[in-house]
């Protein structure tokens, strides 16, 4: 049977299992969304900006591990996807993303809306294409979305002239599993490498597993835990990586890098051994590379062979994917003795709770980790949380626990502002029976706010924290620290945000005490088809301990002074 | 120290910039990169030459095999290898200086490739270093102008680019097409 381009592209999603696509229309795509009337199956999501459709786009894909889709117009609709393209590279998110582009005839003329978006996106996809004959589409897509998902993950954009759109063509779609030229098989570790790993292991006295998005990408949170409790090594999670070990187990220490707990990074320093899962020892996380972990042998496990050795050298680097790797590291393992060392890190963590936020006795003020802390508890912490980026972030990652995978989802490599709420309302269409909560900041809460109008338009019940400082937090608290207090463009005016959500018929609450920390939620809760805004007003001038400062090394951390009082958890 | 790697990619538009993309982007410093045809019409073949650590060599390989496109990568180090360069070389003589232009051009078997009245071509092809030398002692003569190819390399022996060659051509004949 003939169909068009636009037909192909839509009777092609489907067969990848696409039932929901996050997109903006304009004249170089309207040939798709002409046809797209007759495919009712897929649930098109009418953003506000294309920005939006990106980051709903890439949320849907880490709350369900399937791809997203994105489709904008050509030249600006295009380039305003650019922000949510590299949010996804930076972080391994399955997305593809579908744009306009003007008739093959009059590219590179310059034409209305043209602009190379092939060109464009080159360092921050994965793969990208440009589509000029309507016998490759169908073809392309099938291997776009393999791309996307396999291996480590990544954005794919496919750009399909209107001509193209038009065209018609026999469809037959490839079926089957795709190899493509670069493809190697992943064969785990090799006999060698398990010797090796398995006489490491027998040998050390402080090891500790680093865990990252990689477990979760893989799916091998079972694994880990199997052989976390085999082996008795603690295990510090990475932002991404929370998730893949429950916070709860008393084998999870918490986070790692410039704000992980203060015990983590020093048992990072400590350790004689470093097992690193799916992770890629990120700036971040280890601070000056030069002092990190002096004393600890290297294991590296990653499925993207680049990031062995990239940032920091290791004894063993092994390729593969992790449930794979994992099940190979279980069949040598054995039960160690890390009774000392646990206690070594536990009494770090003593130091570290009589310094905590929640160790003081309260002054009366809010202060947004007690708001985080609060929403953790009150929620009971079954939900997925959505961040977006800055101060609130860090402290969601020290105070809201997550005990089951693809509940956090943040913007850690990029660290995208205006991030949170789309992928709020991505996330809550991808999981329908969760809920879902937006953190933001009040920066980057206005970055991206338009997109309030296509959470009401799709009745999405997110409940949105916004936790309002009047700042740029985070930047005030490196102005504080690194540049003697000159609060330089980090202080802004916000609007009113209850009007606002009146605005778009959102309720919304204003909450300035924690003794309505506990309302909030349950007026949140009251509605199951409606967005609902919480202002949290909290403490201006509030700063994330511990802090590492960039390129200083991992165990010399900025500690919250112990005078300091606030809240006490009951 | 300077590592030289050959690589086969798909033979499609766009490739060679995505290769380039990445080199910029990754920060990686590459001396000379040269593109060209195969007996294998579905692939081009690159001589990448890097002036760095063997580890910044291995980043290079490890990365170049990110991109769908590339097929296959070899590093050519420490193997016995054919190693040529070709320069088109416009010197500047006159009546004096031509018989010893042609005398130099012979002892480095360059061949001359156009003459006119106050100019001649040389090519001269081989490793970097016997045209460097060759460079070295025209220079005072004149050189109007120079152009370069950039290295092309191939292992000694009987075997081609490394034992999964018939498998990697057969991926990228069949990668289109669904195995």
């Amino acid at each position: 049977m003939k169909l068009t381009g636009a037909e192909i592209l839509w009777e092609s999603l489907i067969r990848e299992g696409v039932d929901v696509v996050f997109g903006y229309p304009g004249g170089a795509i309207l040939p798709a969304y002409d046809a797209m009337t007759k495919y009712p199956q897929i649930r098109h999501v009418l953003v506000r900006h294309e920005q939006g459709a990106a980051h709903m786009a890439d949320g849907y894909a880490r709350a369900t591990g399937k791809v997203g889709v994105a489709i904008a117009t050509s030249g600006p609709g295009a380039t305003n996807l650019v922000t949510g393209i590299a949010t996804a590279m930076l972080d391994s998110s399955p997305v593809v993303f579908i744009t306009g582009q003007v008739a093959t005839s009059v590219i590179g003329t310059d034409a209305f809306q043209e602009v190379d978006i092939t060109g464009i996106t080159l360092p921050i996809t994965k793969h990208n294409y440009l589509v000029t004959d309507v016998d490759e589409l169908a073809y392309t897509i099938r291997e776009a979305f393999h791309i996307a998902r396999s291996g480590r993950p990544g954005p794919v954009l496919i750009d399909l002239p209107k001509d193209v759109q038009a065209a018609e063509t026999e469809f037959i779609y490839p079926e089957g599993p795709i190899r493509l030229p670069n493809e190697r098989p992943l064969l785990g570790a090799t006999e060698a490498q398990l010797e090796q790993v398995s006489e490491f292991l027998r040998a050390s006295r402080r090891p500790l597993i680093l865990a990252g998005h990689g477990i979760l990408l893989s799916e091998a949170e079972e694994e880990l835990r199997r052989f976390v409790e085999r082996t008795g090594i603690p295990v510090a999670l990475t932002l991404l990586g929370k998730g893949a070990m429950p916070e709860s187990h008393a084998l999870c220490l918490g986070m790692m890098g410039m704000h992980g707990e203060a015990h983590v990074n020093l048992a990072i320093q400590e350790a004689d051994l470093l097992i690193a899962l799916g992770m890629r020892f990120d700036d971040r996380v280890t601070g000056d590379l030069k002092t990190y972990s002096p004393r600890s042998r290297k294991i590296h496990v990653d499925i993207d062979a680049s990031e062995i050795n990239k940032n920091v050298l290791v004894d063993v680097g092994i390729v593969g994917d992790l449930k794979q790797v994992l099940t190979q590291f279980l069949a040598v393992a054995e039960q160690l003795d890390t009774r000392e060392w646990i206690q070594t890190i536990r009494g770090w963590e003593e130091d570290q709770r009589s310094r905590d936020i929640y160790n003081m006795p309260d002054d009366g003020k809010l202060y947004a980790a007690h708001v985080i802390r609060d929403l953790w508890k009150y929620t009971g912490g079954d939900c997925i949380v959505v961040t977006d980026v800055g101060q609130h972030q860090m402290w969601e990652a020290q105070y809201f626990l997550h005990d089951r995978p693809r509940t956090l989802i943040t913007s850690g490599g990029l660290g995208t502002m205006g991030f949170g709420l789309p992928a709020a309302v991505g996330a809550a269409l991808g999981r329908p029976g969760e809920e879902v909560w937006a953190i933001v900041g009040d920066g980057g809460f206005q970055m991206t706010l338009h997109e309030l109008a296509t959470a009401v338009e799709q009745r999405v019940p997110i409940r949105i924290a916004v936790i309002n400082n009047n700042f740029l937090g985070m930047v005030r608290q490196w102005q504080e620290f690194f540049y003697e207090n000159r609060y330089s463009a980090s202080m802004m005016n916000t609007p009113d945000f209850r009007k606002l959500a009146e605005a778009y018929g959102i309720p919304s609450m204003k909450i300035t005490r924690r003794d309505q920390m506990k309302e909030s939620v349950e007026f949140a809760r009251q509605y199951d088809s409606l967005p609902v805004v919480l202002e949290y007003a909290v403490e201006k001038c509030d700063i994330v301990y511990p802090m590492v400062p960039a390129g200083a090394a991992l165990h010399n951390m900025i500690r919250r002074p112990i005078r300091v009082t606030a809240g006490k958890e009951d | 120290m300077k590592y030289s790697l050959s690589a086969l990619v798909e033979n499609k538009p766009g490739v060679l910039n995505r290769v380039v993309s990445l080199f910029r982007r990754r920060n990686f410093n590459i001396d000379s990169l040269t593109v060209g045809r195969t007996e294998d019409p579905e692939l081009s073949r690159m001589t990448i030459l890097l002036e760095g650590t063997q580890a910044e060599a291995y980043k290079v390989e490890k990365t170049l095999l990110k991109l769908p496109n590339v097929v296959h990568v070899e590093h050519l180090h420490g193997k016995p290898i054919v190693i040529r360069d070709l320069a088109l070389i416009k010197i500047r003589v006159d009546a004096k200086t031509r018989p010893e232009v042609m005398q130099l051009c012979n002892i480095f078997r360059a061949r001359i490739v156009d003459v006119a009245k106050n100019s001649v071509i040389a090519e001269v092809t081989g490793p970097e270093d016997k045209i460097e030398s060759f460079l070295n002692l025209i220079r005072d003569i004149g050189v109007i102008e120079m152009v370069r190819t950039g290295i092309v390399a191939m292992e000694r022996g009987e075997h081609g680019l490394a034992p999964v060659n018939e498998y990697t051509r057969t991926v990228a004949r069949t990668a289109r097409t669904v195995v």
